[in-house]
């Protein structure tokens, strides 16, 4: 069990995931690249206006929901909750996350919101069968199911972040093709860092001629 | 790491800057003269009697953009800044180094390299372009001079002998400064650096450059999260910058290549200077604003970084230096590799 002081946030994952030395960049470094933070607010609204159509009268909706898990040790918000109504009355979240771009190969998106589904389950003392990704390209919903597999995943990969973060290094970067799409490709010098006497034969090249 | 790399220099007296919807409005006798937008910006230097709304002064803050306040002749007087950024933990490594003295001794050894190389690169491109027009025997042997300056510089050497190197460097350096101008040689000479005040032009726009330069790579340290005041070969004094001045080495051969060149091509003139009963030489307005715009324009020169090998406009380069200065301090490069041309 993690206390509140623990907590880290949920949206990390996705960036351990992505890369661990970018996860260090962001959270670590703090050397977040500029206007990320306004991009990904204007994404929210976007993706308020798509679920609202969505409601019905068994449904609820709740936008922006804290959440918290002390045994994972994470905290965050959810943009979309929604609440179905069971049979015997009884609520039932199912947490919907709206991506842009298309629907990945990778584990990413569903490990967030399956974290999600952890927190809300620790939360509301219930069980989280499943949610839903919104791919903005794709303009439609992808099931996913938060099944042992998927729960494992999520589980070891919050370790991991704990594990990273409680330390003060960063790791040393890999270069490889996600590198071209990442947002941090010019703090992080992936082509350059880690290559031994680079700087040394620089130098010499520089200022013995 | 920023892409846009403009500065907002306000030279005009009386003149008052507000926000306007995402945009920086500059108000003139009341009437707005100019609008920026914002995230084309990097800074905004206001020099003399120019005033700020306190919500664009906010408003900066929360966007990363340090408005910085000089008198009318470039003195510093004031600067507003949003938030630290928060890397502690490079700023621990930074402290942690700076107490050790060999680690500021490479640090320094760095430094003075990038420094001494820009100079010799500058001395041999004078003599290269006119060479039939100046005493390029002089500059030549000053040249050689800087070479052996940097054979020594090896490895292992005391913080102290580093210092000497660099005096000695300054010294050979600045004694063929005065052949490298090569018109209005009556109204434009220097015999040595003269700071407090200027007492000749030559001294007058090195030292209003170096200010300028000295502004950017302040900005640059702190956008990446380093200490600009904690610096290894200019160790700690209350008040100075001491790892700004660390990185201005390295650049200062571009302001002293600047100002040869403004003189060289005939954009100044001695009409341009007001010299004072105490022999302390001012620039006009016109000449200041000459030089602003000279120095605009130098940033926006794409060239090739020599150590990334990749291009880039000369404004970023004072980033991407700090950049690989914290790439350095957390382990990531075997070394500091200054910014140094060819
Ligand atoms: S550029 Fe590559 S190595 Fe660096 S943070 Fe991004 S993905 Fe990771």
């Amino acid at each position: 069990m993690y206390t509140e002081d623990d907590l880290l946030m949920l949206s990390a994952l996705q960036h351990l995931l992505f890369c661990p030395r970018q996860c260090a960049l962001i959270h670590l470094e703090q050397a977040w690249t500029e206007n990320r933070f306004t991009a990904e607010g204007r994404v929210l609204h976007e993706r308020v206006h798509t679920a609202a159509t969505d409601s019905r009268c068994t449904v609820r909706v709740e936008y922006d929901m804290p959440l918290r898990s002390l045994r994972l040790g994470l905290s965050g918000r959810a943009d979309i909750v929604e609440m179905h109504q069971q049979e015997d009355s009884s609520w039932l979240p199912f947490p919907v996350e709206y991506k842009r771009g298309r629907p990945k190969k990778d584990d990413t998106d569903r490990v967030q919101l399956c974290a999600q589904a952890l927190c809300l389950e620790e939360m509301l003392d219930c069980t989280v069968p499943e949610g839903a990704l919104y791919y903005g390209q794709k303009n439609r919903r992808t099931p996913v199911q938060f099944d042992d597999r998927l729960r494992r995943v999520t589980e070891e990969a919050a370790g991991r972040l704990h594990e990273l973060l409680s330390g003060t290094v960063t790791p040393a970067p890999e270069y490889s093709r996600r590198c071209e799409s990442c947002s941090f490709i010019d703090t992080c010098l992936p082509r350059t860092a880690g290559k031994k006497n680079q700087v040394r034969n620089y130098m010499t090249r520089m200022t013995q001629s | 790491m920023k892409k846009h790399l403009n500065t907002l220099f306000v030279t005009t007296q009386g003149a008052y800057l507000a926000k306007e919807g995402e945009t920086v409005a500059v108000r003139i006798e009341g009437k707005v003269r100019l609008r920026l937008p914002v995230h084309t910006l990097d800074g905004i230097v206001c020099f003399g009697n120019v005033g700020c709304s306190p919500f664009l002064l906010g408003f900066c803050g929360e966007r990363n953009l340090t408005v910085s306040f000089l008198t009318e002749y470039g003195r510093f007087l004031a600067r507003v800044q949003g938030p630290v950024s928060g890397n502690v933990i490079l700023r621990r490594e930074q402290y942690r180094r700076a107490d050790d003295l060999d680690f500021s001794a490479r640090m320094a050894r760095a430094f003075i390299n990038g420094k001494v190389a820009n100079c010799r690169a500058l001395l041999n491109r004078t003599v290269r372009d006119h060479g039939d027009r100046l005493d390029s025997e002089a500059v030549g042997d000053a040249a050689n001079h800087l070479t052996g300056l940097l054979k020594s510089l090896g490895r292992g050497r005391p913080l102290e002998e580093v210092r000497g190197t660099e005096g000695d460097g300054a010294h050979v350096y600045f004694s063929v400064f005065d052949h490298l101008i090569i018109r209005n040689k009556e109204d434009f000479f220097f015999h040595r650096r003269s700071r407090r005040p200027p007492l000749d032009r030559v001294n007058c726009l090195l030292s209003f450059l170096y200010t300028l330069v000295m502004h950017d790579v302040r900005s640059a340290l702190e956008c990446t999260g380093l200490d600009p005041a904690v610096g290894f070969l200019h160790r700690d004094r209350p008040g100075r910058s001491g790892l700004a001045l660390d990185m201005m080495e390295e650049f200062r051969p571009l302001a002293d290549r600047l100002t040869l060149s403004l003189i060289n091509r005939g954009q100044l003139q001695a009409k341009d200077f007001v010299v004072s009963e105490g022999g302390g030489v001012r620039m006009k307005d016109k000449a200041r604003k000459t030089l602003l715009t000279a120095y605009q324009e130098r940033k926006q020169d794409v060239l090739l970084h020599p150590f990334l090998e990749e291009k880039m406009p000369l404004g970023l380069f004072f980033h991407t230096q700090a950049l690989l200065l914290a790439r350095f301090l957390r382990g990531d490069l075997d070394g500091y590799p200054p910014m140094i041309w060819r």
